[in-house]
């Protein structure tokens, strides 16, 4: 057996009410090429951020223990001394600068005052070569493609002389091609002695390129899987690892509804980046929606979820919008802006709360009636106590815990800040409502009550559409279920007939790009 | 659900930390004007400095309404307002001492050109997307020499509007004018009056909760606060009834800290204003027309703006080209001082105005005690930052 690099030993990592990482423990060898699997949230990222001294040592339990030291890394310039380099999935590179100068950011070169811009670009030029780019490091970075920024972040990497390399995601904003060619380049440096550890949704890949997989969920490694064998491991294997939990009594019955007639339908609707207009981010993609009926739309982080329900609610994301779309069995026009959808009676709820949903800094009460002020004012004169009212009558409906509605909404938890945004769209009395992750980073008692709040919905005949990453919470709450990966629908299927392993399975297929 | 049940009120416990947190700037008012009034033996206490509290500082209390609802939408800033007040000063000048233009035709004229301003402006910010401070440092720079050209037809780079007495009795001098010692009795009944219906709003007010069911402050807060402003609004008409009257200008004042008051707290556009510095996206996504909120922000500052100019140019009976130098700093320090969040989303009329309040008196107070000029600034950038750094400490705290 090689010898092991690093090992992290009994890591506990605990935020504000949520248990990120329970008694986690994970061996790399060296020389190896680890794959970390695992749903959204599952812990992935936590795990590595702890590694790398994001989270500094004292914010978590368990020791890691590097090359045969125990370590105690307070930020990520510890890590980085001792070779562990991570790249982030979010790419970090200044657009305006040369690669060279990105590069060597924070860790320049030549003296205390004054940069040697010798070295930095020929050492640049150096480990530019070493992955493969032929550009010249006094290229700007904006003028590059999303998989050479890649490559510049590897470059990156390993002028940090890297023993360790962290991979987070690495593939996510890549085509095929660009993704084939990132994975032979590590191969490559494995055969020179790194040690790497790659994070990755995509099954395929990781099955092709890792040595051991690792599986995490709830927090939790659950399994390390030998794939050093003369087959690769099945995705299926992989699949069974990641998503096996308990499913008794996760999701409430949803009883006495009647599935009416469609109200919303769109047609070959394709939308465009804003920034890169000849990006296709949601691609020719068909779909209804009954009254009365949950449909669920499921697909990885990047899928053109978020995009195609932003689209259909007042163009709020997007450009070169084309498609038709039905209310009712009318062809509607929806003008720009949020407001003409909500009149239309359509609500979008966000999946990202803090950033675009909640008014973290006002009341509950101000932000239930924020999308349907008028509703509660006369000539534009709100009725506080109206107000007040309504949002009183909300708190009670969703069982939102709080003191009082005056009560601020960033003071409140994760699961109750769901609920005020919920009551918001709710009070704004749409027909359609397009809930984006209802359930994102909330625990497990609150993503139930949520669940009866949308039986609820469809109990009152609303349609609604459920954008999930979460597997089970898909099968578990829709009565269809659409796929979408790279921006287009790749299946549809019932809820009766669909199962985990058949809809991962649709994914993977057209991830192949056949 | 069981609509006609009325439930019991519950009553929020006054905290005395809190209650001290939120009053800090009104009780460090308080302590200053007590300072000074010792160091100037009682000087500071005379009807005469409250007469000069308004009349010095009413151009504070307006232009500050206009820059707390720019600071609301994001912490943005007018830095043009002042150049601007020169600007329309010196029209002011010329249309009704070279043209000869009535008060009335004049005043209309310098509204209609702010309005304008304000339009171009707000379009710019708005839909061009200049950052607001590069958009309004340019017409800071711009209309202060437009201005001068202007006034320099006369020597003295002024133009002096005392023979237009409708002007002036518009927005300066003193309503019902009496001696000074003497008792003004209609400035004291508009005090009396004005007074009175503090009380009654906040004892209505507590009923209709109460009747409904909603959560009320302890009897005794609600006693303390009505007798508290009615205390202050007595106090302060009866020095100003024996300084004279009421100046003209208080009626401009207070017109435009009521209706911004209004606005900020009862109406829906006011609440946008405060919902898009809060959260822009979320706004946004709530139906909020952003863009419309930013070019309101400063059409209605250019709109307030011209109003100061008048009071400005009326108060010094000239347009001069010195005119409304700083204005936009002043607007500026009242807001934050009066606890308007630098990055906007949160702040009051009333706590610019305790602001501006706050620093009139020491500008009054160290006027009084003759501190040097170049002190003076010292001290007031010394009240800004402390100010500040005091808002930030006492939020940190309540995480």
């Amino acid at each position: 057996m090689a010898k092991i690099l690093l090992e992290m030993k009994n890591i506990t990592k605990t935020f504000p009410g949520v248990k990120a990482l329970d008694n986690v423990n994970f061996q790399v060898e060296e020389g190896e090429i680890h794959a970390l699997v695992g749903e959204n949230g599952a812990g992935k990222s936590t795990l590595m951020n702890v590694l790398s001294g994001i989270y500094p040592y004292g914010t978590y339990e368990g020791d890691i223990i590097y090359d045969g030291k125990v370590c105690q890394f307070h930020n990520i310039k510890d890590s980085e001394k001792l070779g562990i380099v991570i790249i982030h999935q979010e790419l970090a590179l200044v657009p305006e600068m040369t690669i060279g100068e990105n590069m060597y950011l924070g860790n320049e070169r030549g003296h205390k005052l004054a940069i040697d811009w010798n070295t930095t670009y020929s050492e640049a030029d150096k480990y530019l070569r070493m992955v493969g780019l032929s550009e010249s490091s006094k290229t700007q970075v904006k003028d590059i493609g999303t998989g050479k920024q890649q490559l510049v972040e590897i470059a990156k990497a390993l002028a940090k002389q890297a023993r360790l390399l962290i991979l987070d995601e690495p593939t996510s904003s890549l085509n095929e091609e660009d993704s084939r060619a990132l994975l032979d380049l590590m191969l490559g440096f494995k055969k020179q002695g790194m040690t790497m550890i790659i994070i990755s949704h995509k099954l395929n890949e990781v099955a092709y390129v890792a040595d051991k997989i690792t599986v995490v969920r709830d927090g939790a490694t659950i399994e390390t899987i030998d794939n050093r064998g003369p087959e690769p491991v099945s995705e299926e294997r992989i699949i069974k690892g990641m998503v096996g939990r308990e499913m008794t009594n996760r999701f409430p019955k949803r009883e006495g509804v009647t599935v009416g007639d469609i109200q919303l339908e769109v047609d070959n609707w394709t939308v465009h980046h804003p920034l890169y207009p000849e990006r296709k981010v949601v691609d020719n993609v068909s779909m209804y929606v009954r009254k009365g009926e949950v449909v669920g739309i499921y697909g990885l982080m990047g899928a053109g979820r978020t995009e195609l329900a932003m689209s259909i609610f007042g163009q709020t994301y997007g450009v070169n919008i084309s498609g038709t779309m039905k209310i009712d069995g009318k062809e509607v026009k929806i003008k720009k802006g949020a407001d003409d959808a909500i009149r239309h009676k359509i609500a979008y709820v966000t999946e990202d709360r803090k950033g675009n949903g909640l008014v973290l800094s006002q009341s509950i009460k101000v932000n239930t009636s924020l999308a349907h002020l008028d509703a509660i004012s006369n000539h534009m004169v709100i009725d506080g106590d109206k107000e007040y009212a309504v949002a009183e009558e909300y708190r009670e409906k969703l069982k939102t815990k709080t003191p009082s509605v005056e009560q601020l909404v960033g003071n409140l938890s994760g699961g109750n800040q769901q609920k005020v945004l919920l009551a918001k769209w709710m009070f704004a009395e749409p027909d359609i409502m397009l809930l984006d992750e209802p359930t994102r980073g909330i625990d497990v008692g609150a993503k139930y009550e949520i669940y009866c709040i949308i039986n609820d919905l469809a109990a009152a005949g609303k349609c609604v559409v459920m954008i999930s990453s979460e597997l089970p919470e898909v099968l578990g709450m829709s009565d269809r279920i659409y796929i979408m990966n790279e921006g287009k629908f790749v299946g549809e299927m019932k809820a009766s007939e669909a199962t985990q392993e058949n809809i991962m399975a649709l994914i993977l297929q057209s991830g192949r790009g056949d | 659900m069981e609509k006609n049940v009325v439930k019991q009120s519950t009553i929020r416990k006054a905290d005395p930390v809190s209650l001290l947190k939120q009053n800090a700037m009104l009780l460090v008012l308080v302590l200053v004007y007590i300072f000074f009034t010792i160091m100037t033996q009682g000087r500071m206490f005379r009807p005469n400095s409250f007469n000069s509290l308004i009349n010095q500082n009413a151009y504070v209390f307006i232009l500050g309404c206009g820059m707390l609802m720019c600071m609301l939408t994001g912490g943005n800033i007018d830095l043009s307002c002042g150049s601007v007040v020169c600007l329309l000063g010196a029209l002011g000048g010329t249309m009704m001492v070279m043209w000869g233009w009535g008060a009335g035709v004049s005043i209309l004229a310098l509204l209609a050109i702010g309005i304008a301003y304000g339009c171009g402006l707000g379009a710019i910010i708005a839909y061009v997307h200049v950052p607001p401070w590069i958009a309004t440092l340019a017409g800071y720079l711009a209309f202060r020499g437009l201005g001068t050209s202007i006034l320099s037809v006369s020597i003295t780079n002024s133009i002096s509007i005392k023979d237009n007495q409708d002007f002036l009795n518009i927005f300066s001098g003193t309503l019902f004018k009496t001696p000074e010692g003497e008792m003004n009795w209609p400035c004291m009944i508009v005090g009396i009056v004005a007074a009175a219906l503090v009380v009654l709003m906040i004892f209505r007010t507590r009923a209709t909760r109460l009747k409904k069911g909603y959560e009320v402050d302890e009897l005794k807060m609600d006693i303390a606060k009505s007798a508290l402003g009615a205390a202050v609004i007595l106090l302060v008409m009866y020095k100003l009834s024996l300084a004279g009257g009421i100046p003209t200008v208080l009626l401009w004042v207070a017109g435009v800290v009521l209706v911004y008051a209004f606005i900020t707290s009862k109406t829906t556009i006011g609440r946008h204003f405060y919902v898009v510095g809060g959260n822009i996206e979320a706004a946004r996504l709530s139906g909020v027309n952003t863009k419309r909120i930013m070019f309101l922000a400063y059409l209605n500052m250019a709109f307030l703006t011209s109003i100061a100019a008048m009071t400005t140019i009326s108060r010094y009976t000239a347009a001069n080209a010195d005119a409304g130098k700083n204005f936009e700093m002043d607007a500026i320090s009242a807001c934050v001082v009066g606890g308007v969040s630098a990055s906007g989303g949160a702040g009051s009329v009333l706590g610019m105005v305790i602001g501006a309040t706050l620093i009139g008196v020491i500008n009054l107070g160290m006027f009084q005690v003759n501190l040097d000029a170049n002190y003076q600034r010292v001290v007031k950038g010394f009240v800004l930052l402390a100010a500040v750094v005091f808002d930030i400490l006492s939020k940190k705290k309540q995480k």
